[in-house]
């Protein structure tokens, strides 16, 4: 890691430089717009090599999977495939253009159409559609498509969704979004949808329940089968939050269970970068209810050629264009690589790692639910006075690993969410699982270890508070 | 497989110390009926024969790197300087997360920091966001903001020649809420002159989806004045010569931020820009990185003003956003370091240029004729025959002449959007200009 | 938890107090440590009307946000300007400096449904 402080672009530049040199007009010129124009441009002006290394040093500040492991749950940070960029930065991809017309883009509608087809089997559905650029950009999808098909059918008294409260923050501020009220259902005792309560909650004002299975707390939601029932039988559609397909690509199809419609994450599933926050790609995939309502356009094959359509009683678009298409890309390279039985060993591993992370430090660090889990598993980092997660978290960095999800989900106090993923080696999981146990010794004997960690970062914990009061989001020279 | 390596020695040294005697016994969770269902999948492909199919198909789209191209129209060809993606390519950026634990992602952070500064100075704004997903996304976000800003004002006014699709992305987002879209024909000045006090507020495409570069001086002052907010989505490329948003009294500005060192990718993924004027920044959905320091005084950056946001406000948060583009926000900050002040004016001065030298060109051709309009790189221009038909014929022979009109006005079949950018050369310019009067014979 | 023994309260941890004609409101101890460092108030408007338990501004600290609520119904006579720049005054003095915002109740018998300092004691202990 880069320990040295960097300057900011703006610092580095030097009047007169530029980084990009640019050919000289060889057509007449014609004049400017006089009165339009602006009269500065306070960009920074640096040199090719300096712009280099500004960024290839910013670059050795990070902690990635390229460099280190990194078991941040709910995200599967799997490593990537070096093809899939490989496949994605084709110039074939890179240089075509969105709007070029069927006749002219039938090899990216071959490969969405391909994609749609083979999502829809994983997941057991029965249409997809790509456009969603992000997970919570899917779900605002699933949403909406729930809300339609209640209104197409008369049925405008129903506004309220119902939520477990392990989700994801996006589940309730995607309702907003479209209106609905949000109605929490509390977890059972093992760390389930709560089957009385939402019994309870169901009436014909619930449009539906959206539901993470396996659940953010790394556990199979048993009952998922009851649930859909519960609340098919009360009027409403199930959303399936596809956020944690990791534990079950090859071994279970939300579909089957009854989940009307979800989304994938491509970008934590399907192993395309997670790119320090994106882009990722939150497509939807509907069962025989939802799969008219998908957003448009997708992908469609007419007679040998390959067009894109829109679904009939479809919400409308989400984006412009076509969705996050170099994303699909990869995505789509990933699946072949893999085929059907690598689908299966890849859940397999990913949950035989965590289960084995878990059977090795849960004497020391304490689980909230115990059962055997899915591909993460949520410890608690409580167990001495003092000494909170967020310690143990920064502590762990000075080990060269970076932090599990922290203080999520919300129903776990001091949550330490462990995902290693299926990529990992033996030795790593090993490894890492004996920096835990020793950091836990620290905390009773060095406490001062934890509160001080990390050592080894170009910068230690930052004032987090001052830079809220005061917010400083540019460059002020 | 070279990516799942546990083997099935390490799997029964694992099981050991689970303490359970298969794989299998790990799922027993799941409904039993539910396990394992058959998955009908193409067989598994070895890299190097997925690469040939890949291969194969990219070939078959038409490229611009092959034709003479002047089909904008939301995605654009510009230059891309070498180091852009050598370097956003790196597996330290690439392979990162959300930067969360901030000591350990300052690359990130800072770049996030420096592309706010920079997209900042572009737009003449203090406050810029990490992103949204692509302009039009950040355009419907902007104009729920606006909405949200106003309780009351139902009615948010959009120019009628705004691209198409991003109108029909602002009809998805406010479908579901009590909000009314109205559209103006005429310039900014006359609708923002004639807005009535249900106006949340008033959209200035810069330029309009025709190419139409209007001067929108005044035009906040009126905005403001009938109680409103006004929503400036630029192209960034024409900033580069350009007044800014900011400077012209815009509240809010958005834009489409692939022209900056992003592929067009077949439309994806591109950059959503979003800022606002400073007092409005608690109103603004998405990530932001903000300068911070540490017990020692040194200098980092951190992710702030999250109480917007949905992991902490939940169904109270602006907008469900959980992510940013953070690798085409990437190529976007280190194209704006890279060209600086002084490239991006000449890119923008080329264009500008081999625009105008391009519609002079075609407005010479027989029954052709050129928009009167001010214009910066796209303009509009009127053929003798279908517009659709000249573009069949003339991309098959690897001139893509524009965007016909028709595609999304079926009624408008004699118009044709022309986009020049510093990628053309007047060889090529003035093969379009010969390969349009062939093809109106 | 510190107590001001001479301020009423509401379950969602808002306490007010008489000071002459008007009602002065702010969070309570309790809540102050519960948020942690406050980084921002956001205020309502001076001269607007609210009624008794509608939302009158928000407050944040970095890692959570949270509603304010009217104690009682009234028109906002003054909000406490002093924390735009730096709120920390809630944290450090919440029943004086940290104070919210002043307003004139609509209608005074309000006054007599909120909770007193020992029921409000009792009840955030118990949380």
């Amino acid at each position: 890691m880069n320990l040295r402080p960097e300057p900011l672009a703006y610092e580095l530049s030097a009047p007169g430089r530029c980084g990009a040199a640019l050919p000289e007009p060889d057509v007449p010129e014609t004049a400017l717009p006089e009165g339009l124009l602006r009269d500065d441009l306070p960009l920074p002006e640096i040199d090719e090599l300096t712009a280099v290394r500004h960024f290839t040093r910013l670059s050795q500040k990070n902690y990635s999977i390229d460099t280190e492991f990194y078991p941040l749950g709910s995200c599967t940070m799997k490593y990537n495939p070096k093809a899939n960029e490989a496949a994605a930065s084709l110039p074939g991809w890179r240089t075509t253009h969105p709007l070029a017309g069927a006749e002219f883009s039938q090899g990216a509608l071959e490969l969405m159409y391909r994609l749609q087809a083979m999502l829809v089997e994983i997941g057991g559905f029965k249409a997809a559609s790509l456009q969603p650029a992000a997970g919570a950009h899917g779900e605002l999808a699933g949403v909406l498509m729930i809300r339609k098909w209640h209104r197409d059918r008369g049925d405008l008294k129903r506004v309220k969704m119902l939520i477990p409260d392990s989700a994801h923050g996006t589940n309730p501020a995607t309702c907003s979004m479209v209106g609905f009220e949000t109605v929490t259902i509390p977890s059972d005792a093992d760390g389930g949808v709560d089957l009385a309560a939402l019994a309870a909650a169901l009436d014909d004002t619930v449009a539906g329940i959206m539901i993470t299975n396996p659940s953010t707390l790394g556990l199979f939601e048993r009952n998922i089968e009851k649930i859909a029932k519960l609340v098919h039988d009360a009027g409403g559609l199930v959303y399936g939050d596809g956020a944690n397909l990791n534990a079950i690509t090859g071994i279970f199809r939300p579909g089957d269970a009854g989940i009307d419609v979800m989304h994938f994450n491509l970008h934590k599933t399907f192993s395309t970068p997670h790119g320090g926050g994106g882009p990722g790609s939150g497509m939807v995939a509907a069962g025989e209810r939802l799969a008219d309502y998908l957003p448009g356009p997708i992908a469609v094959k007419k007679d040998g050629r390959f067009d894109m359509a829109m679904p009939k009683a479809g919400i409308g678009r989400l984006k412009a264009f076509h969705g996050n298409f170099g994303v699909l890309v990869r995505a789509y390279t990933y699946i072949r690589m893999l085929g059907a039985p690598g689908l299966r060993r890849l859940a397999e591993t990913a949950v035989l790692n965590a289960n084995y992370l878990k059977a090795k430090v849960e004497k020391v660090y304490p689980l909230k639910y115990g059962r055997g889990c899915m591909h993460e598993f949520v410890a608690m980092g409580n167990f001495v006075e003092g000494v909170h997660t967020l310690d143990i978290a920064k502590r762990l960095i000075d080990y060269g690993f970076h932090p599990p999800t922290i203080y999520f989900p919300l129903i776990v106090p001091e949550a330490l969410m462990i995902e290693p993923t299926e990529t990992e080696t033996r030795e790593t999981l090993d490894a890492f699982a004996d920096a835990l146990l020793k950091i836990a010794e620290e905390a009773r004997t060095e406490p001062e270890l934890l509160h001080s960690a990390p050592h080894v970062t170009p910068v230690g914990r930052l004032d987090e508070v001052a830079a809220a009061r005061c917010p400083i989001l540019c460059y002020r020279g | 497989m070279p990516f799942i390596p546990n083997t099935d020695s390490d799997r029964s040294r694992m099981l050991a110390v689970i303490g359970k005697p298969s794989v299998e016994s790990l799922f027993g969770d799941i409904p039993e009926k539910l396990r394992y269902p058959e998955l009908d999948l193409p067989p598994a492909l070895s890299e190097m024969e997925i690469l040939r199919e890949i291969e194969a198909l990219a070939a078959k789209n038409l490229s611009s790197s092959t034709c003479a191209w002047f089909l904008g129209a939301g995605a654009y060809n510009h230059f891309i300087p070498s180091l852009v993606p050598a370097i956003a390519s790196r597996g330290e950026f690439l392979s990162a997360y959300t930067p969360y634990q901030p000591e350990v992602s300052q690359g990130t952070l800072q770049a996030i920091f420096e592309y706010q500064s920079m997209a900042g100075s572009l737009f003449g704004v203090e406050a810029m966001n990490a992103s949204h997903y692509d302009g039009a996304t950040a355009l419907a976000e902007a104009v729920l903001m606006a909405a949200r800003n106003a309780p009351g004002r139902e009615t948010v006014v959009l120019p009628a020649a705004l691209h198409p699709e991003y109108k029909e992305v602002i009809r998805t987002y406010l479908e579901p809420l009590d909000v009314k879209i109205r559209e103006y024909a005429g310039t900014p000045a006359a609708a923002a002159a004639s807005l009535d006090p249900s106006a949340a507020c008033l959209v200035a495409a810069y330029p309009d989806f025709e190419g139409r570069v209007h001067d929108l001086s005044g035009v906040a002052d009126a905005v403001h004045a009938a109680g409103a907010l006004l929503v400036v989505h630029a192209d960034p490329i024409l900033l580069g010569l350009f007044k800014s948003p900011g400077e012209l009294g815009a509240d809010i500005v958005t834009a489409e931020g692939q022209a900056l060192g992003n592929a067009m990718n077949y439309g994806g993924p591109f950059l959503g820009m979003m800022g606002a004027a400073s007092k409005y920044v608690r109103k603004m959905p998405g990530r932001i990185a903000g300068q911070a320091s540490d017990a020692e005084g040194r200098r980092g950056f951190v992710l702030t003003l999250s109480a917007r946001e949905q992991h902490i406000r939940r169904e109270k948060a602006l907008s469900n956003i959980c992510s940013n583009q953070g690798l085409v926000m990437l190529q976007a900050c280190i194209y704006l370091a890279t060209l600086g002040k002084n490239g991006l004016r000449k890119v923008a001065e080329l264009c500008w240029h081999k625009a105008h030298y391009a519609a002079a060109e075609i407005a010479k051709l027989p029954g052709f004729s050129v928009t009167k309009d001010i214009f910066f790189k796209e303009f509009l221009v009127k053929t003798p025959v279908p517009a659709q038909s000249i573009y069949d014929k003339l991309s098959r022979r690897c001139v893509v002449p524009g965007l016909p009109l028709s595609r999304y006005w079926p009624d408008r079949t004699h118009e044709l959007l022309v986009c020049v950018t510093e990628m053309n050369t007047k060889e090529q310019i003035d093969l379009l200009a010969a390969s349009l009067k062939e093809a109106s014979k | 938890m510190k107590i001001d023994a001479a301020a009423r309260y509401r379950s969602s941890h808002e306490w007010a107090r008489k000071e002459g004609s008007l009602i002065v409101t702010g969070i309570s101890d309790h809540a102050q440590e519960s948020l942690g460092d406050i980084v921002f108030v956001e205020f309502p408007e001076v001269g607007k009307t609210l009624k008794q338990g509608e939302t009158f501004g928000v407050i944040e600290s970095v890692k959570a946000a949270s509603d304010l609520y009217m104690p009682m119904g009234g028109k906002i006579a003054a909000v406490n300007e002093a924390l735009g720049g730096d709120p920390s005054a809630v944290n450090k003095d919440c029943y004086g400096a940290g104070w919210l915002i002043k307003f004139e109740p609509t209608n005074p018998s309000e006054w007599d449904g909120l909770l007193s300092a020992g029921d409000y004691e009792k009840e955030a202990a118990a949380h």
